[in-house]
């Protein structure tokens, strides 16, 4: 009974924030709301980044390459097939008269993401530490390059336009939604626990016969479909471009993660939500704005080093983020 | 791939050299911080970046080259001991995946603060345009800068060689790389080794900016950013632990791609990182065990 309970509040905390913020995207102006359906997107992207470094305590930049890869499959299949050849002259043949709905292309950058995440994962789950670490920076600077000049299988250097603009406030709330929901089942699952038990203490894991080498697969496949899902999300959202599924994005959703608290979902809600509330607050502000009764006008730039010696900051003062990297309950733990 | 080898002349092969020769200092300066921290820097390329914008600064204000020289090893030591004093001090007892991540803000707060200062164009470092001329070595054009680069490095490597071999301070970093908590209960002082580590690790840094500032003298803020990523694999290549495999990971990834840059016609070429980082991939996967020294110390995240 009160384990239901706790997993209750486990899966509400994250998605009745979520869907809170959805709603007070309602409330605002048109052009207000872009940043909600951005922030809604970004949670997507962090819980599944959490899917696998939160569990599993290895370290991945390559995540974003499967952002990437969804919002290429997603992109691809909703371009309308009369436009495609000025988009993109080179697609291969079988793609160029080939155009599914808006959910279908979103399922499948999911399936894509997660082929090409097992294909990655297959031989890289042997390393751990550093190795992982820099391996997988390779798989981010792979898909970028491969992305950026194979023109068969999408628009190259030139930024993804005319995908019909389906991502509004309710896909975005629904989407994070789903990501969170997949990503509580997970990790509340038998398979989430050997995997956090290999994240606490190795050795002990593997000898209650838990393999840290498939469970940080299985984790890492279903990190991969859902980094899949949410760069279907995103394309659908705004003209991606290889650039934007890169650095900074990688940099970015890192640090939510981090800030946030690494080993929670609830930790991954809230350091999305809440680098993205700065993020998009620090954005008027360089347009010139009043809010709360203080007018402001930030020179351009001045965002990027406010969130930097902020995430500096937070790394520096509370190392396990901002929820401690718990997750959420709606009284404390008692003692 | 054997036709291209075939096409190496010796202008490409001394061009390789010398990257792989600055890409091997670089790979220096982060591998002596990682001994003595476990810290991977990735901020180690803003502190190039920073070092190149003095020098631009330097020139356009019109100063000589020796005191351009001055101002860039000042900026980029104070930015190291700011840098040592502000994060990594107070991060030392984290895990290494939160000290990895802050070096990442770090990393992008200097860069945004370049962005701010002098916009995404950048400037130019032109006091030391002279050495980018060549000279003729028997029917071959080299330039300066290339010959300089080699000998400069020799010359680092050496003298830093001699500084862990011959010093006092040298073995307490010798003996801080292979077992930190050992090394402290014998007596050894951790803040004065780190600090004298990431100095050392400064001054290469401004080197390389001397160096890289004359190959490029246009300074972005990005300035160095993918040189950086290059080296970090060239270092994990090699082996972090050690001053030897470190350095020997970077130069070859340096050789490599400044060989593959030069020979591969472009069609080809622009497909670099995905060879280069391929390559990377693969030798992780036949040799993690041989690239590491043998202390465990490494298997910790």
């Amino acid at each position: 009974m009160t384990r239901r309970v706790t997993a209750a509040q486990h899966l509400a905390g994250p998605s009745l924030l979520v869907v809170a913020a959805g709603l007070l995207g309602t409330a605002v102006s048109i052009s207000t709301q872009a940043y909600f359906t951005d922030a809604l997107v970004s949670v997507a992207i962090v819980v599944a980044l959490y899917t696998f470094i939160g569990n599993s305590g290895v370290i991945s930049f390559g995540h974003i390459s499967f952002v990437a890869i969804g919002a290429w499959t997603a992109g691809v299949l909703s371009v309308p097939t009369a436009q495609k050849p000025a988009i993109m002259p080179n697609l291969a043949h079988f793609m160029r008269h080939w155009t599914t709905g808006n959910l279908a292309s979103i399922v499948l950058a999911g399936v894509v993401a997660g082929v090409c995440a097992l294909v990655v994962a297959l031989p890289l789950m042997r390393l751990s530490g550093l190795a992982a670490g820099i391996a997988t920076f390779g798989v981010l600077e792979i898909t970028h390059n491969m992305l950026q000049y194979e023109e068969r299988i999408g628009p190259g250097l030139n930024a993804f336009s005319s995908v019909p603009e389906t991502t509004g406030l309710l896909q975005a709330t629904v989407g994070a939604v789903i990501v969170i929901l997949i990503a509580f089942l997970y990790s509340w699952s038998r398979f989430g626990r050997m995997l956090r038990a290999t994240r606490e203490d190795p050795n002990a894991a593997r000898a209650v016969g838990v393999s840290i080498y498939s469970q940080r697969l299985i984790a890492f496949v279903l990190s991969g479909v859902l980094a899949g899902v949410a760069g279907g999300l995103e394309v659908h959202l705004l003209p991606v471009s290889t650039d934007s599924v890169y650095l900074d994005l990688t940099f970015i959703t890192l640090a939510m993660l981090v800030i946030g608290g690494a080993t929670s979902l609830w930790g991954a809600v809230v350091g999305a939500l809440a680098v993205s509330a700065l993020d998009s607050y620090l954005a008027i502000g360089e347009n010139g704005a009043s809010l709360f009764g203080w007018h402001y006008d930030l020179p351009s730039g001045t965002r990027l080093v406010i969130e930097g010696v902020l995430m500096a900051a937070v790394l520096i003062l509370r190392p396990s983020g901002l929820t401690g990297g718990r997750e959420f309950r709606l009284w404390p733990r008692r003692t | 791939m054997m036709l291209a080898i075939l096409n190496i002349d010796w202008q490409t092969l001394t061009d390789a050299t010398a990257l792989g020769a600055i890409y091997a200092l670089m790979a220096v300066g982060i591998g002596l911080v990682f001994g003595v921290l476990r810290l991977i820097n990735f901020a180690y390329g803003q502190l190039v970046m920073a070092g190149a914008f003095a020098l631009a600064l330097a020139s356009q204000w019109g100063w000589p080259g020796w005191a351009a020289i001055l101002l860039c090893f000042a900026v980029v030591l104070v930015l190291s001991v700011l840098m040592d004093r502000l994060v990594f001090r107070p991060l030392r007892t984290q895990s290494p995946v939160i000290m990895l991540v802050a070096t990442f803000a770090v990393a992008y707060l200097l860069e945004s603060i370049a962005l701010l200062w002098f916009g995404p164009l950048g400037k130019i470092a032109g006091s030391f345009g002279a050495l980018n001329r060549p000279v003729t070595i028997s029917g071959v054009d080299i330039r300066k800068i290339t010959i300089l680069a080699i000998v400069v490095a020799a010359v680092c490597l050496v003298a830093l060689t001699l500084l862990l071999e011959r010093t006092t301070v040298g073995l307490y970093m010798r003996a801080s790389s292979m077992d930190f908590q050992t090394a402290r209960l014998l007596g050894v002082r951790a803040n004065r080794v780190i600090a004298t580590a990431v100095l050392i690790s400064g001054v290469l840094a401004a080197v390389v900016a001397i160096m890289l500032t004359v190959q490029t003298p246009l300074v972005t803020p990005d300035f160095a950013l993918r040189d950086t990523i290059i080296v970090l694999a060239g270092v994990v290549l090699g082996g972090m632990n050690r001053p030897v495999p470190a350095t020997l990971g970077g130069f070859a990834i340096g050789f490599a791609s400044g060989l593959l840059g030069g020979a591969l016609p472009t069609n080809q070429s622009q497909y670099l990182p995905t060879f280069l980082f391929a390559a990377v991939i693969l030798v992780l996967l036949v040799r993690p065990a041989g690239l590491f020294s043998r202390s465990n110390a490494v298997e910790r995240v």
